[in-house]
C-alpha cells in the first residue's frame, strides 16, 4: 500500500508530462500516439531497443543517485555534470598514462580514478558549503563550467593525438577495456556499448541502499537531511556529513567515466556526456531519492533517449529534443508535487541557509 | 597594445556585458524578492528564440522584441506558480526550465524550419541597433531608483528579507514576489533578445553558452546591488572579451581567461574576499501563519 502511494505520483507525473508533450506535438504538426509509439517501441525492441535502453540507463543510474544522495543530506547537487566530466577525463588518464599494466590492475584503477576524481569534485562545494557557508547550488554550477573548461584545455593541449580534428584524447590502453554485455548475453550483439558497467550500476544501487539505510554514515546523513537541527543537537557533526554526502555524491557522478571510457569510447572525448548530470537531477526526483526509484527512473529516461532518436528519423517534424520537453515537464510537475502533498520538498528550502 | 585594439577591446567588453547584465538586474528582482531565479539561462534562451523567430516572420526587431519581453514574462510566471504558489522548491523549478529551453527551441525550430540547430538568417536591416545596451546601462540607476527609492522597492526588499514582517505590515508578500519574478522574466528576455536579433542574426541552439549562469555569477559577485552586479558583467564581459581577441594568438589558453567567473564567485561565495550576503528570506517559500 505504502509502495503503491509512492508509485501513484510519479507516474501522475511522467503521464502530465506525455500530455503536455502531446500538445507540443500536435502543434508541430504530428500524431501524438504515433510518436510516443514510436518513442518507446523503439525503446524495448530485442536486442538493440533493450541494449541500448540499458546503455543510455547506465549513466543515469549513476548520476540519478548522486543527487538523491545528496538530496537525502537536505543538499542540492547540480554540479554531477562537472563531477562526471572530472571522473571521465580520469578515467582516460589512468587509462592511457597506465596502458602497460595487465588488465586485473589497469581496470581497478582506472575506476578508481573515476570515482577518486569525481568525489574530490564534490568535496569542494561540500566543504565551502560545510566551512564557509557558501551555497552548494552556486558553487558546483560554477564546478561545472571549471571542469568542461579544464578537461577540454587539458584534451586540447596535452592528450590529444597531434593533428587530430576532434577534441578527443588518445585511446587508453587495450587491457583497459571492459566487456560488453553482448559477449555474456545470448541474443545480444557486442556492437551494442552497453558493457559491464551496468551490472556496476545496479550493484551501485544496492550498496547506496544499503548504505543510506543500514550504516551510521548512512543515518547521519538522513538525520543532518531531515532536521539538521535536531541532528546537530544530537550530537551529529552536520558540517562533515555535508562533506561526506558531496563526495559519495561525486564519486556515484564520477562512475559514469567507467562505462562510457572503458566500455564505450575507449578515450576521453570532449563533450561525450549528453546533459546527463541534470537528467540525473529528473531521475532522483522522479524516483523520489530512493536508489530503487532511481533505477526505475533512470531506465524510463534510458528509455526515452534510445527511442528519441527513432521519433527524429522517423516522423515527420518532431526532432529528439522531444525528450527534454518531456523532462523538464516532469521535474516540474514532481517538483510542484508539494503542493498537493503538504510540503514535502520544501523542506529543503528550510536548509537552504547557505549563501546563495 | 596599441589604442584602436584598446578601443575596440572596449566596445566588445561592453556589447558582450549588454546581456549579462539584463539577466542579472532581472535576477536582482526575482532574488532580492525572495525567490531564487537559477532558469536565468532559460529565459535568456525564451527571449533569443522568440525574437529571431517572430523578427523572422514579421520583418521587425521591435515586434521582435517584445514578443520575447512576453515570452519571458509567460517563462517567468510558470515559474513563479511553480515555487511561489506550489510553494515547490526554486531550484529545481529553475533548472526544469533551463532544460526546457535547451529542448523547446530546437523541437519548434526543428519543425517550422527543417533545422533544429538554428532559425533562419535575418537580414541586416532587421536587426535591433544599439538600443538594448543604451537600455542596459540605463536600466542601472533606474534600478537603484526604483529599489531603493520608491514603495514598491521598498516592499521588494521587506518581502525578500522578512516576510513575515512585511506580511504584517499589509504587503502582500506572493503578490510582490510574482511582480519580481516576472520583472525578470521580461529582463532576461530582452537581453536574449539581443543576443539573436543584435548581436548575431539567428538563433543557434544553446547560443546563451552558459550567459545566464554567469549573469547570476554576476548577481552574487554585486552582491545583488545594482551598480556593483554592472561592474561585475562589465568584468566577466572583459574576460569574455579577451578571451575572443586572444584566440590563437594568446600565451594563456584562452579556457583559463573563460575560468574567470566561474573562479570569482566561489572565492567571492567563500566569503574570501568580503562577505557577500544574499537576501534573508531567499530561496524560502512563505508560508502564512494562521
Amino acid at each position: 500500500m505504502k509502495l503503491l502511494r509512492q508509485l501513484v505520483y510519479p507516474l501522475a507525473a511522467v503521464l502530465a508530462a506525455f500530455l503536455v508533450g502531446g500538445l507540443v506535438i500536435l502543434w508541430v504538426g504530428d500524431s501524438p500516439l504515433e510518436t510516443y509509439a514510436l518513442l518507446l517501441g523503439s525503446a524495448v525492441s530485442w536486442p538493440d531497443g533493450i541494449g541500448y535502453t540499458l546503455f543510455y540507463a547506465t549513466p543515469l543510474i549513476f548520476t540519478g543517485l548522486a543527487v538523491a544522495v545528496a538530496f537525502r543530506c537536505g543538499l542540492l547537487n547540480i554540479g554531477a555534470e562537472g563531477q562526471l566530466i572530472a571522473g571521465a577525463f580520469a578515467t582516460a588518464w589512468a587509462g592511457i598514462t597506465f596502458a602497460s599494466l595487465p588488465a586485473w590492475l589497469l581496470i581497478p584503477l582506472c575506476c578508481l580514478a573515476a570515482i577518486a576524481a569525481g568525489a574530490a569534485w564534490g568535496t569542494v562545494p561540500g566543504v565551502l558549503r560545510a566551512r564557509f557557508g557558501a551555497h552548494e547550488v552556486i558553487t558546483t554550477i560554477m564546478m561545472n563550467f571549471i571542469a568542461a573548461a579544464l578537461a577540454s584545455y587539458l584534451t586540447q593541449y596535452h592528450y590529444k593525438k597531434e593533428g587530430d580534428a576532434i577534441l578527443q584524447t588518445t585511446p587508453i590502453g587495450e587491457s583497459a577495456h571492459i566487456a560488453r554485455l553482448g559477449r555474456f548475453v545470448p541474443g545480444m550483439p557486442e556492437r551494442i556499448p552497453v558493457s559491464v558497467a551496468f551490472l556496476l550500476a545496479l550493484l551501485a544501487c544496492v550498496l547506496v541502499w544499503v548504505f543510506l539505510r543500514q550504516t551510521r554514515w548512512g543515518y547521519e546523513i538522513r538525520a543532518t537531511g531531515a532536521n539538521p537541527a535536531a541532528a546537530e543537537y544530537g550530537g551529529i557533526h552536520t558540517g562533515r556529513q555535508i562533506v561526506l554526502a558531496m563526495a559519495v555524491s561525486g564519486g556515484l557522478a564520477g562512475m559514469v567515466g567507467i562505462g562510457e571510457v572503458l566500455g564505450y569510447r575507449y578515450r576521453y572525448y570532449d563533450g561525450f556526456s549528453a546533459g546527463y548530470g541534470f537528467t540525473g537531477i529528473a531521475v532522483a526526483l522522479l524516483g523520489r531519492n530512493h536508489p530503487f526509484g532511481a533505477l526505475l527512473a533512470a531506465l524510463l529516461f534510458g528509455a526515452f533517449l534510445r527511442g528519441a532518436l527513432f521519433v527524429d528519423i522517423f516522423t515527420e517534424h518532431v526532432s529528439k529534443d522531444l525528450v527534454l520537453v518531456l523532462q523538464a515537464v516532469i521535474i516540474l510537475f514532481v517538483a510542484a508535487e508539494a503542493l498537493f502533498r503538504g510540503g514535502r520538498l520544501s523542506r529543503l528550502g528550510r536548509l537552504a541557509k547557505g549563501k546563495v | 597594445m596599441s589604442d584602436i585594439f584598446k578601443i575596440a577591446l572596449l566596445f566588445s567588453m561592453i556589447r558582450l556585458a549588454t546581456p549579462l547584465l539584463l539577466a542579472a538586474l532581472g535576477g536582482l528582482w526575482s532574488e532580492r524578492s525572495g525567490v531564487i531565479n537559477i532558469g536565468l539561462e532559460g529565459l535568456l534562451l525564451s527571449g533569443a528564440f522568440t525574437a529571431a523567430v517572430v523578427t523572422h516572420f514579421v520583418h521587425s526587431p521591435w515586434i521582435g522584441l517584445a514578443a520575447a519581453i512576453a515570452a519571458g514574462m509567460l517563462v517567468a510566471l510558470v515559474h513563479a506558480f511553480v515555487c511561489i504558489t506550489c510553494k515547490a522548491d526554486q531550484v529545481v523549478s529553475g533548472t526544469a526550465i533551463n532544460i526546457l529551453f535547451l529542448g523547446l527551441p530546437a523541437l519548434l525550430s526543428g519543425a517550422f524550419f527543417d533545422s533544429t540547430g538554428a532559425t533562419p538568417q535575418i537580414p541586416k536591416g532587421e536587426l535591433l541597433p544599439i538600443a538594448p545596451i543604451v537600455l542596459a546601462f540605463a536600466l542601472v540607476p533606474l534600478t537603484w531608483y526604483v529599489l531603493y527609492r520608491t514603495p514598491f522597492g521598498l516592499r521588494l526588499r521587506a518581502v525578500g528579507e522578512n516576510p513575515e514582517a512585511a506580511d504584517t505590515a499589509g504587503i502582500r508578500v506572493e503578490a510582490v514576489r510574482y511582480a519580481g519574478v516576472i520583472l525578470s522574466g521580461a529582463l532576461a528576455a530582452i537581453g536574449g533578445a539581443y543576443l539573436s536579433t543584435g548581436q548575431s542574426s539567428l538563433f543557434t541552439r544553446n547560443m546563451s553558452a552558459g550567459r545566464g549562469f554567469i549573469a547570476l555569477a554576476a548577481l552574487i559577485f554585486g552582491k545583488w546591488r545594482p551598480v556593483q552586479t554592472m561592474l561585475a558583467c562589465l568584468l566577466f564581459g572583459l574576460a569574455e572579451a579577451i578571451s575572443i581577441q586572444m584566440q590563437g594568438v594568446a600565451k594563456i589558453p584562452v579556457e583559463f581567461i573563460q575560468m574567470i567567473p566561474y573562479v570569482l564567485t566561489i572565492v567571492v561565495l567563500a566569503g574570501f574576499i568580503g562577505l557577500s550576503r544574499p537576501p534573508r528570506a531567499l530561496g524560502v517559500p512563505y508560508e502564512k501563519k494562521r
